[in-house]
């Protein structure tokens, strides 16, 4: 349920795809506005990870279409790539690369030249609270730094659309707060979805939020309206019922 | 072009930034030498040449170069980084081809770094310094004729040894397919084949450089081998970029 009156700026219909035999997305189909901030739920191999990787063209989908900004990202990957700011599962860096050599690399793929190179590696280091790292190489950071890295490189060129995969996983309890705020502050100028396992992040930081299921979206509405689903009123309940059912 | 520089830069400085870069120069350096002055008799010969020198050099490349290449794809793979270069701006071939020109660039350093050989040849003696300079271009030709193949096996799987021993595999076939040993099985088999066998042959152009002949024709022949490699590698990124 896009909000009304602001653009439409990811969507998804009827994406699937098969791996042989097995189904991992199973024809899902939505889209995201601007403002809206779309919590993605699911179980271990839920196909999560595949659906956003579809979003983000990296896997070609067995059928349907993903269009970011309006831009089918088979067809017109770079245009739809450029609008996207990506963080891959496990937030992957090049380990022997330090952080600003590494955000200097995507900055000039995203084609920045020189003075606003330095100013958007700057907001975005300054965003993720990465300054104190700089210099050293990726591969000695801890988790929750490394986190911070891949979430920088997707930030950089202030994309209108973020897709986010599991951001907040390996931080500690003040930077997941910190992520959630982060991502709480850009909500009203971008297209942002999340996935996620952690429940209360949904209520803190989602706008509406979908379950999937063995590939196929279970429920797709607001935190609030989920938690409404079971007498007790906890999205944990609720998420357990929902994808209990279908496994 | 330009995002094919950046992603040439970062893969080079990817070398460096590891012990990649000084081990794989120093077996180079040592490994080229002694083949050179024990096995090819550099200074028993007494002639101001460097034709011990190019004898050796393919057969160390086939060697060493799939050492280089067997990380270009499966180190993306297995790290997971792939997963974040082919979400960038870029197109597939512009990474192949930069990852392919960060390698070449790596080959040209080491084999820069063989001049006391020139500087030796040309103090002993009065070499024609043509040839020598020939044999250079050939041998930079076939380098780049190995890491275009061993790029794009590379990009099959997310395990280095099996990128590396299917890279030498391919690369010797490649090398020894004008050998009698070859193409007199072909040519009582299939005639066809043999024929084939002896122009594709990598060594075969090879030894037209370092009789200081350069030819139009074998500058062709490399740069086709080295163009349909790399549309390969890039195929292969395409279909299965995330498996």
């Amino acid at each position: 349920m896009p909000a009304e009156g602001e653009p439409v700026l990811i969507e998804i219909a009827a994406l699937t795809k098969r791996f042989g035999g097995f189904t991992a997305v199973d024809d899902v189909s939505f889209s995201v506005a601007r403002g809206e901030v779309l919590g993605f739920l699911g179980p271990n191999g839920a196909g999560k990870s595949t659906t956003m990787r579809m979003l983000a063209g990296f896997m070609i989908p067995t059928s349907g279409v993903a269009r970011i900004c309006g831009h089918d990202v088979q067809a017109d990957g770079i245009a739809a790539r450029r609008a996207l700011g990506f963080l891959p599962e496990g937030a992957p860096t090049y380990p022997e690369m330090t952080v600003g050599g590494f955000l200097t690399f995507c900055a000039k793929v995203r084609g920045f030249g020189r003075k606003e190179l330095a100013q958007r590696i700057d907001h975005a280091v300054t965003l993720t609270r990465l300054e104190s790292v700089m210099l050293q190489p990726v591969e000695t950071l801890s988790k929750g730094f490394k986190r911070r890295v891949g979430l920088a490189q997707a930030l950089l060129h202030d994309p209108p659309v973020l897709v986010l995969d599991e951001p907040t996983d390996g931080l500690d309890p003040n930077q997941k707060h910190e992520v959630r705020a982060l991502i709480a502050q850009m909500a009203p100028h971008k297209a942002i979805v999340i996935s996620t396992h952690i429940l209360e992040e949904v209520d803190a930081v989602c706008s509406r939020a979908i379950i999937i299921a063995a590939g196929r979206i279970v429920a797709d509405e607001t935190p609030q309206d989920l938690m409404g689903r079971h007498p007790s009123g906890r999205l944990e309940d609720v998420f357990r019922q929902l994808t209990t059912e279908v496994a | 072009m330009r995002n094919v520089f950046i992603v040439a830069k970062r893969e080079l400085a990817a070398y460096f930034a590891t012990p990649v870069a000084s081990v794989f120069i120093v077996i180079f350096l040592v490994l080229q030498g002694a083949l050179t002055f024990n096995l090819g008799g550099f200074f028993d010969r007494g002639q101001a040449d460097l034709n011990p020198f190019f004898t050796f050099i393919p057969w160390v490349f086939l060697l060493l170069v799939p050492a280089i290449t067997m990380r270009l794809w499966a180190e993306e793979r297995r790290l997971g980084t792939i997963e974040l270069l082919l979400t960038l701006p870029i197109t597939q071939l512009q990474a192949v081809v930069g990852k392919f020109l960060a390698a070449w660039a790596f080959c040209a350093i080491a084999l820069a770094l063989t001049f006391p050989f020139v500087i030796t040849v040309n103090i002993l003696g009065n070499p024609d310094n043509g040839v020598i300079a020939s044999g250079y271009v050939g041998s930079l030709l076939v380098a780049g004729a190995f890491l275009s193949v061993g790029s794009a096996l590379s990009a099959l799987t997310k395990n280095q040894v099996i990128a590396f021993v299917l890279a030498v595999a391919v690369c010797f076939v490649f090398a020894v397919a004008s050998y009698p040993v070859v193409t007199d099985f072909l040519s009582r088999n299939t005639p066809v084949l043999a024929d084939i066998a002896r122009r594709i042959a990598v060594i075969d152009r090879f030894q037209d450089f370092t009789r200081g002949v350069v030819s139009l024709r074998d500058l062709i022949f490399f740069a086709t081998f080295i163009g349909f490699w790399l549309f390969l590698n890039a195929v292969i990124i395409e279909q299965r970029k995330a498996d």
